[in-house]
This record gives C-alpha cells, sequence and structure tokens, in this order.
C-alpha cells in the first residue's frame, strides 16, 4: 500500500492505494466517481478521459501513485456552481450524445482540445478526438458540439 | 391516419433537445457496473482458449485458496440451478438446436466459452485467482470455415461443431414465389435471360461484425430481497425476466429485472447471457450480490456477432435492364450455438432481397450452419443490411452490362410511388413511399450530375486518383410486426407493446413504456407524444421504462420499434385517458358529454367559454369528491397495441469516392442520404441515429471484421485489432428527408434506427468499386482495405473479374449445402 494525496474536483483527498491500482478504479472505487467509465482494456476508447493537472489524460493508463500531488478533473467537476462547462452545454445543444457512454470522455478530451486550440477547424477537431471512440453519434454530432463551444456554428442543424 | 400537421400541438416535428442529457453529461448517469451493494461479492469467469475441446479437468484448489476468494464454482458445482440460456426462433420445426448450457460441463463449442466462474471480495482478487484454476482440455477438430462446415459430415470427416449431432445444418428455410403465388418460377426466367437477355451471377461474402457497444455487459444480482433483482446493461429487461423464469424454475413474480442506462446496444445486448445465468445461479447459491463486468477483450470473443454469410446471387432480366427474376442461396453461420433470435436473422433478411423493385420471380434458400465460433444474431438491421447489399450490389452490375447510370436501372425497376399500398415477390405489403422523390431531393443535394462530370474527366486525364460515385436505394422492414405472423415465422414471441398513462394528482404525467431505451432519446421522443396529444406541457411528462417492477410488460427495444409500436401503444393509452375523463369533464361542467370537445388539453363545452384541462380532471378524480355515479377514480389508462402491419422505410444514398489507384488509399469526399421515415417526431433525434447508422455501415464497408486464425480464436479481439471508426476516419453527412406518411400507425411514423447502416454499406462499396471498374474492376471484398483495392486494381487476374480474398475459398456448390433434409436434434434446448 501506497499514502497518496490528491485533489479530485477540487477536494482533497489521501488514501492509501495498492501500487497497481489505475487512477481509474481509484475514482471509480474509492472515491465512487462513476461518471468516469471504463470500456476498454486496452486504453483504446478514451472514456475514462479525465484531466491530470489541466492535461487530458486516460486514467485507465495512469496509475494512482503517479497522481500523487496532483490535480485531477473528471466530468462530475466540470460544472462549476451548477452552472454547466460551455462544451457540456454544447453537447447537449448539437445532440452530441446517444448512449452517453462515451460521452464523459468525449466532453473531457474535447474541453482539453479547445484549450490548445479555442478554435479548431473540422479537421483538428476531428484528429484531436482521435483517441476516444463513440459507437452512437457517428461523430458528426460531436464536432458540431465541439464547433459549437468555439463559437464557430450558431447551431445543430438537424438536417445538416 | 392523422396528419401531423392538424395537431396544433408544437411539439411533434421540433427539435428538442434530450431530457436524458443532463445525467449523461454530469457524470450522473446509472450504469450497470456503478452500483455497489452492501457484501457485494465479484466474478471473474475463467474461459477455454480452445475453439473445441473436451474439458479433461478442472483443478480449483490454489484458486479456492487465495486471498478472498470466497469460492470457484463449474458447472459440476451449480448444476442444474445454472439453467440454459433460451433459444426463442427455431425457424423451422426441425431446426437443429443444440443445448446452450451457460457452462457446459465437459465440451466447449468455442474461444471464450466459460468453463469456471470464481467469486472473491473484489474484481481484482477474482481476476487474479482466476489464473490460478487449472484447466486441462483435450482438442478437438473444429469447424471453422462456414462452406467447409456446411459440407462436413460423419462420413466424410468434416469436423462437426457439435459431433453429437452429425450434421452442422441446423435449419433449411426456402422461399419460393411460384408455390407461395407471389410471383413466377424463378427457374424459367433464369432460363429465358440465359438465351435472350443478361444473367448476372455473384457471390458475396458477408463478413463477421461485432456490435462492439461501448458499454460492457454488465450485471449485479441481489438475491436478499423478497426478490430476486438482477441490474443488467441488456436490451431486453422484459424478455430477460421471462427467460430466466422459464429456464430456471424461479417464478417470474420472484424475479425484477432492471435496465439502468444502458450504454448502446444495437442488437448486441439482445440476449439472455451466459453471464447473466452464472450471476444469477451464483447469487442463488450463496446468498449474496454479485457482480460481473466483462472486459472489451471478453466483450469482443464472446458476446454476440453479426452477419457472417456467403451469398450467391443469380438476377436475371432482360436486355434492357427490366429484372425478370431473383435467385438467392445463402449460407449463414451461426456460430456454435442457435442464439436468442439468431436462428431467424438471416430469414428477416430473405423477405428483402427484391428490395424497392418490382421482380416477378423470387426464389430463397437460406441453410443456417452450426460452426465452433462464437454465436451470431442479431445486429443493427438484422438480415436487411445482407440483403440490401446483394441486391444494391445486383444492380449496379446490371446497370453496368446494360451500360446506364445505375440510378436508371433502379427507376426502370422500382415501384412507383402511386402503386402504394404494394404486395411485393416475398408476400410483404409496403404501405407508402415514394423512391422518385426520395432519388431526385439526393440527386440534388449530391450534385450528381457535376461529380458525374468530374469522373469522366479524371478518367479522360488517366488521374491516378480517379472518382467513383456509389449509389444505394434501400426499403427495409421495421417495427417487427403482427404477433400472428411473427407466429407464422415460428418466432417464439408476439410484436406488440405495452404503455400506460399514469394522471398524477397534480395534474403531472407518468408514462410507462414496454420498450426500454439504451441511447434512443425514449424520454424525449415520447414526451413529445404525450405533450401534443394530451395537450400537456412536455416539462410536466415523465417517462418510465426499464424496470420489469414499473413496466410490467413490454417487449423492449430492437428492430426500429419503440416509437412505431411503442409509440403506438401510447397514442392509444392517451386515447383511453381522453374518453375516461370525458364523463367526468361532463359532469363537472354541467354539460353533456355530446356538447364536450377535447382541444389542446382542455375540455370545453362547444359555444362557451366553459372548460377544464386535463389536470383539473386528473386532480378531481384523485379527490373523487364530486364524480358521476358508477365511475371509477381515476383516469388512468393502459393499452398494449399489436401492429397492423410492419413499415417500410426507404431513401437513397450516394457517396463520392477518391481511390487512389496507384495505393488503394479510399478517401470518402461527400456523402448525402434523403431517408424517408413518414412523419418525424424530433428530427435531431433522427439525424442523430442517421449519422450513427451511417458509420456503422460505412464501418463493415471498409474497416471492420471480425477474424479469426486456423486454431479458432479471434484475432481481433480487442480494439486494437477490431477498428472501429474514430472521428479522423469519418466526415461529416448531408442528411435530408421527404415524407411519405405510414398508413399503419396513427403517428405515421416509420423506424430510423437501422436505416443508416442498410443503406450506406452498398453505397460505399458501389463507389470504390465504380471508381475503378473502368480497370476491370466488379468486386472487393469487404472490408475493402486499401491493400485489397490494390490488388483489385492489379489483379492477379489481369483484369477482368477481380477475386480476392473471399473468393479464395473454396468453391461455392449450390447444390451444397443447400438442398435435403435435417435431422431433428434430440438435445434441444428451446422455450
Ligand atoms: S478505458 Fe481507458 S481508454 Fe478505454
Ligand atoms: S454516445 Fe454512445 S458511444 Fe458515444
Amino acid at each position: 500500500m501506497t499514502r497518496i494525496s490528491l485533489t479530485v474536483d477540487g477536494a482533497s483527498v489521501s488514501d492509501d492505494v495498492e501500487p497497481r491500482m489505475l487512477l481509474v478504479h481509484y475514482l471509480r472505487e474509492k472515491l465512487g466517481k462513476t461518471g468516469t467509465v471504463i470500456g476498454c482494456d486496452t486504453s483504446n476508447c478514451g472514456a475514462c478521459t479525465v484531466h491530470l493537472n489541466g492535461t487530458s489524460v486516460k486514467s485507465c493508463n495512469v496509475l494512482a501513485v503517479q497522481a500523487d500531488g496532483a490535480e485531477v478533473t473528471t466530468i462530475e467537476g466540470l460544472a462549476r456552481d451548477g452552472e454547466l462547462h460551455p462544451v457540456q452545454e454544447a453537447f447537449r445543444e448539437c445532440h452530441g450524445l446517444q448512449c452517453g457512454f462515451c460521452t464523459p470522455g468525449m466532453i473531457m478530451q474535447s474541453v482539453a482540445l479547445l484549450q490548445e486550440n479555442p478554435k479548431p477547424s473540422e479537421e483538428e477537431i476531428r484528429l484531436g478526438l482521435e483517441g476516444n471512440l463513440c459507437r452512437c453519434t457517428g461523430y458528426h454530432n460531436i464536432v458540431r458540439a465541439v464547433q459549437h463551444a468555439s463559437g464557430q456554428a450558431e447551431t445543430a442543424g438537424a438536417t445538416s | 391516419m392523422t396528419a401531423v400537421q392538424e395537431r396544433p400541438g408544437a411539439e411533434i416535428g421540433r427539435d428538442r433537445r434530450r431530457k436524458e442529457d443532463q445525467r449523461l453529461i454530469t457524470g450522473r448517469t446509472r450504469w450497470t457496473d456503478n452500483l455497489q451493494l452492501p457484501g457485494m461479492l465479484h466474478l471473474a469467469m475463467i474461459r477455454s482458449p480452445f475453439a473445441h475441446a473436451t474439458i479433461a479437468s478442472i483443478d480449483k484448489s490454489e484458486a479456492e485458496k487465495a486471498t478472498n476468494v470466497v469460492a470457484v464454482f463449474t458447472a459440476a458445482d451449480l448444476g442444474e440451478s445454472l439453467g440454459a440460456c433460451i433459444n426463442a426462433w427455431a425457424i423451422t420445426t426441425d431446426q437443429v438446436t443444440p443445448a446452450h448450457p451457460p457452462m457446459p460441463a465437459d465440451r466447449v463449442t468455442f474461444a471464450g466459452e466459460i468453463v469456471a466462474v470464481v467469486v472473491a471480495r473484489s474484481a481484482a482478487e477474482a481476476r487474479d485467482a482466476a489464473e490460478l484454476v487449472d484447466v486441462e482440455y483435450d482438442e478437438l477438430p473444429a469447424a471453422l470455415d462456414l462452406k467447409e462446415a456446411a459440407e462436413a459430415t460423419p462420413e466424410n470427416g468434416g469436423a462437426l461443431a457439435h459431433p453429437d449431432l452429425g450434421t452442422n445444418k441446423s435449419a433449411l428455410w426456402t422461399f419460393d414465389s411460384a408455390e407461395a403465388g407471389t410471383g413466377g418460377n424463378v427457374d424459367e426466367a433464369i432460363e429465358k435471360a440465359r438465351t435472350d437477355g443478361i444473367l448476372i451471377e455473384r457471390e458475396y461474402r458477408q463478413q463477421r461484425l461485432i456490435p462492439a457497444f461501448m458499454e460492457p455487459r454488465s450485471v449485479v444480482v441481489d438475491p436478499t430481497g423478497e426478490q430476486i433483482t438482477m441490474w443488467s446493461a441488456t436490451q431486453i429487461p422484459h424478455i430477460l425476466r421471462f427467460a430466466l423464469a422459464a429456464t430456471t424454475g424461479v417464478p417470474e413474480s420472484k424475479i425484477r429485472v432492471i435496465a439502468p442506462d444502458v450504454g448502446g446496444g444495437f442488437g448486441g445486448k439482445l440476449q439472455q447471457t451466459p453471464e447473466e445465468m452464472i450471476a444469477f445461479a451464483v447469487a442463488r447459491r450463496l446468498g449474496k450480490p454479485v457482480k460481473y463486468t466483462e472486459t472489451r477483450s471478453e466483450s469482443l470473443m464472446s458476446g454476440h456477432h453479426g452477419r457472417d454469410q456467403w451469398q450467391r446471387l443469380t438476377l436475371a432480366a432482360t436486355k434492357d435492364g427490366t429484372v425478370t427474376g431473383l435467385k438467392v442461396d445463402l449460407l449463414a453461420d451461426l456460430g456454435s450455438y442457435v442464439a436468442i433470435v439468431g436462428g431467424g436473422v438471416p430469414v428477416l433478411g430473405a423477405f428483402m432481397f427484391n428490395a424497392i423493385y418490382k421482380f416477378p420471380a423470387y426464389r430463397f434458400n437460406c441453410q443456417t450452419v452450426l460452426t465452433n465460433k462464437t454465436w451470431t444474431d442479431a445486429y443493427r438491421g438484422a438480415g436487411r443490411p445482407e440483403a440490401t447489399y446483394a441486391i444494391e450490389r445486383l444492380m449496379n452490375e446490371l446497370a453496368a452490362e446494360v451500360g446506364v447510370d445505375p440510378l436508371a436501372v433502379r427507376e426502370k425497376n422500382w415501384i412507383k410511388h402511386e402503386e402504394f399500398p404494394f404486395t411485393t415477390v416475398a408476400g410483404l405489403e409496403y404501405d407508402s413511399g415514394n423512391y422518385e422523390a426520395a432519388t431526385a431531393k439526393a440527386r440534388e443535394l449530391f450534385g450528381y450530375d457535376e461529380l458525374r462530370a468530374e469522373q469522366r474527366r479524371r478518367r479522360e486525364s488517366g488521374d491516378p486518383v480517379q472518382l467513383g460515385i456509389g449509389v444505394s436505394t434501400f426499403t427495409e422492414m421495421c417495427g417487427l410486426a403482427p404477433s400472428r405472423v411473427l407466429g407464422q415465422l415460428n418466432y417464439g414471441a408476439g410484436g406488440w407493446e405495452h404503455a400506460e398513462v399514469r394522471m398524477l394528482p397534480t395534474g403531472k404525467v407518468e408514462v410507462v413504456t414496454g420498450a426500454s431505451a439504451h441511447g434512443q432519446g425514449h424520454e424525449t421522443a415520447f414526451s413529445q407524444i404525450v405533450a401534443d396529444r394530451l395537450g400537456v406541457a412536455f416539462e410536466d411528462v415523465e417517462i418510465l421504462h426499464g424496470d420489469t417492477q414499473i413496466s410490467h410488460k413490454g417487449l423492449d427495444t430492437y428492430g426500429s420499434r419503440s416509437l412505431v409500436v411503442g409509440g403506438e401503444a401510447l397514442v392509444k393509452a392517451v386515447d383511453k385517458v381522453i374518453e375516461k375523463a370525458k364523463p367526468i369533464a361532463a359532469h363537472l361542467l354541467e354539460a353533456s358529454v355530446d356538447d364536450l370537445e377535447f382541444t389542446g388539453g382542455r375540455f370545453s363545452v362547444r359555444g362557451t367559454d366553459q372548460g377544464m384541462a386535463i389536470g383539473e380532471i386528473a386532480t378531481a378524480a384523485f379527490a373523487a369528491h364530486n364524480l358521476p355515479d358508477g365511475v371509477e377514480p381515476s383516469i388512468d389508462s393502459e393499452a398494449t397495441y399489436d401492429p397492423v402491419n410492419f413499415n417500410y422505410p426507404h431513401g437513397t444514398h450516394l457517396c463520392a469516392m477518391e481511390v487512389d489507384t496507384e495505393t488503394g488509399a479510399l478517401k470518402m469526399r461527400k456523402y448525402v442520404c434523403v431517408d424517408d421515415i413518414g412523419n418525424i417526431i424530433n428530427p435531431l433525434i433522427v439525424a442523430g441515429q442517421v449519422h450513427g447508422g451511417l458509420v456503422q455501415g460505412i464501418a463493415q464497408a471498409l474497416w471492420e471484421e471480425a477474424v479469426y486464425d486456423e486454431s479458432g480464436t479471434l484475432v481481433s479481439g480487442s480494439f486494437v485489432d477490431y477498428l472501429l471508426p474514430t472521428a479522423a476516419d469519418t466526415i461529416s453527412f448531408d442528411v435530408d428527408h421527404t415524407t411519405s406518411p405510414s398508413t399503419t400507425n396513427t403517428l405515421g411514423t416509420k423506424g430510423v434506427g437501422e436505416a443508416g447502416t442498410i443503406a450506406s454499406t452498398p453505397a460505399v462499396v458501389n463507389a470504390v468499386v465504380d471508381a475503378v471498374r473502368h480497370l476491370g474492376v466488379n468486386d472487393i471484398q469487404m472490408p475493402c482495405t486499401p491493400e485489397r483495392v490494390w490488388k483489385a486494381i492489379n489483379g492477379a487476374h489481369g483484369g477482368g473479374h477481380a477475386d480476392t480474398e473471399g473468393a479464395a475459398a473454396p468453391h461455392f456448390d449450390a447444390s451444397t449445402g443447400m438442398e435435403g433434409t435435417v435431422d431433428r436434434t434430440t438435445g434441444g434446448a428451446d422455450a
């Protein structure tokens, strides 16, 4: 067991964890932060994406001990004071989700993408989301959502 | 039929943002794997590495000693309480149906089959201990190749998936239009075409696909209450409860199944799974709550697969391109067991090979075959994509043969819009449609003529990058359908759906539906229907689903049935509420029932300003202080609706694809589709369904394939090898609609969930082939990888017919596996 201390969604936490425990399991099982989900066992799907010190990571690819001293933001910490993050709003506005399983990871990745590049082109959005799989939306409306959040698309056209 | 426009209500037809989204975008979703119950134990499955083997011994002593391991169970330990996985569709009365134990005792029949289960205090400890279970196997010859499996007999020494059955042939299902009286004799049509017409003979492979929903399957069973409660990431909570009761002997009233939020399905969660059965048995045995969540690799290996067919087709036509007959011989790989509706999936396709066309003669033979691979069952479209692919590829071949545009040959053969309703050569009655309108709109949106001109320019200049234009027109049968018809097909269940409308004392409305969602937005679309029909606010309607305790009756969600069957049940339940409220309203308003009219959620007395809202009547009925004599103090209502027919969405899809003839690389330039799904409740949701469907169909054309090696191991057993498309692989689509309201339901709607998938696969492959047809290519095996495209262009055959890997398999002989009778099994597991 190793002692770790970190900040998760604004709250500081300390725990003894097994050295092999993955961050995603720590978040889900120890902290009950089930908003972050697991979609694969090969780090391919991106469903588990969170922010570690402000950068997006696949939390199934990070050991909990590696997050010692870090600041972690999950989908559950994205809304502030009951106000949805603009990217969360954009996903709803543009119907960028169906079953919603990929959504926490997609939103976290999109937030990170826009931090780096506030006005991405469609191509840049598509490349930026390459590590996150979605089986429902065909990505069309996810791309729209990111464009919308970046102020580059007025509405989600149902017919385009 | 009520035209939507007649209703002043603003909800139907409106781009409503979804009610579901608040929880999904904030991480407050109720996935099964999120559940933590006090004292819960965790399961890890031990799975066979072999495709076919007898289990010589299982030594679990080391695992039992491991830290925090509570028990290790094999089939012998759990015995009768394991039950059997259900098969609900014997497509013929003599279908060979091997018994399907959730955990076999002595012989495994595919790689990934469960032979033991470890129960421990944590999931990680269960997985660790699973490594310590020592299973000895004696490998048996495995039936892996579909064509070889079809031919195998004990006499010729071919491998049998279940040696005790003496055959791999499960069922032979045939349809002949001459015998059925729906058309002419196909042999005569073929003979005539051979001497004086055009005969197109082709063989197409429908590769094996994996549904690959993003949420892995998960099950939690709590046996500690009055009932046994199962939470499962399933599409079919109601059917699952029935199946558990029927196969374990636990009374239905003692089982509650909850499908909380479910992360996608696409048919892949339409099953009573071995994992659910094992969790159920273990929980009962130990008297403690248990959880099992599969890993992605387990999911790909042992969740059911889809497609996997060989199609041999003969199309007869006159020299001007008028089709005179179609013959289809199909081999369908069921895998090692006949899954819940797996035996029926290829037969659903049988009705769709004639697609939108007026074929005068038709024959279909379908041989389903058992192999030592994961079992196959419904996958988005289920039978219809396979049929649509074949016919839309053939129509392009016919156009090439006649020397006309692919759209022209379609136009020559399709049903004209004034001919609806139309009874097809397969015996279906198409409700409504307008193929001319959809095609004209798609052509225009696409810029068809301009792109054809560009294609000509590139050909003439010998541009290394050629342009292909892919056409696909389609129709499908959805909203399965009158129970009577399903009964004639030997299907084990009906096609109805149930709905209940509860008028709460405050005037708000709770609606219960048996159609449980897994991403389709039922809570939103159904609220829109109720809001308009009942005249209440969208926000005042709450939709409840996915819990057999709350929604005691239903047939769940698959086959694009929710709106067209479940929505119609809802309409009927709402209408009953209004009927029940009427005498109370008349009484309270001191008017005659005949003088009342109901509009905008209010009963009003004609010619006066007197009136009452439906919510006020709900309140009055609840208080029951002043009701007419003999009237019950409730206006709650329910309805069970059995559809009068399937319904038939259709559409025209056009794809432009750039093909680099030097490398085989493909680049999709444009994709346009115009779908006609009748009246639309929520255009935003519909567009989302179409986009997702398109990418799933495009993925079959270009990327996805479940591949086994010669020993029967699934090579594409993770997302590293099973190539789901990413955002970077795909493009944005142009999606539009035409509207031919369905005549078979009040709302005039048709299903949309599978449309994109059905139509896009042939559109894409037609585009790829079209780009290089002038180089002598007329077929490329799916998925059309750059390597296959390159090989086709630089054909080992020196141009001409470009055979690819698929066709290197033993040649398909129509007489093989297609004739003869099938022995009845002894160990059937039908229930
Ligand atoms: S669960 Fe982390 S990438 Fe799939
Ligand atoms: S919304 Fe279902 S996987 Fe993305």
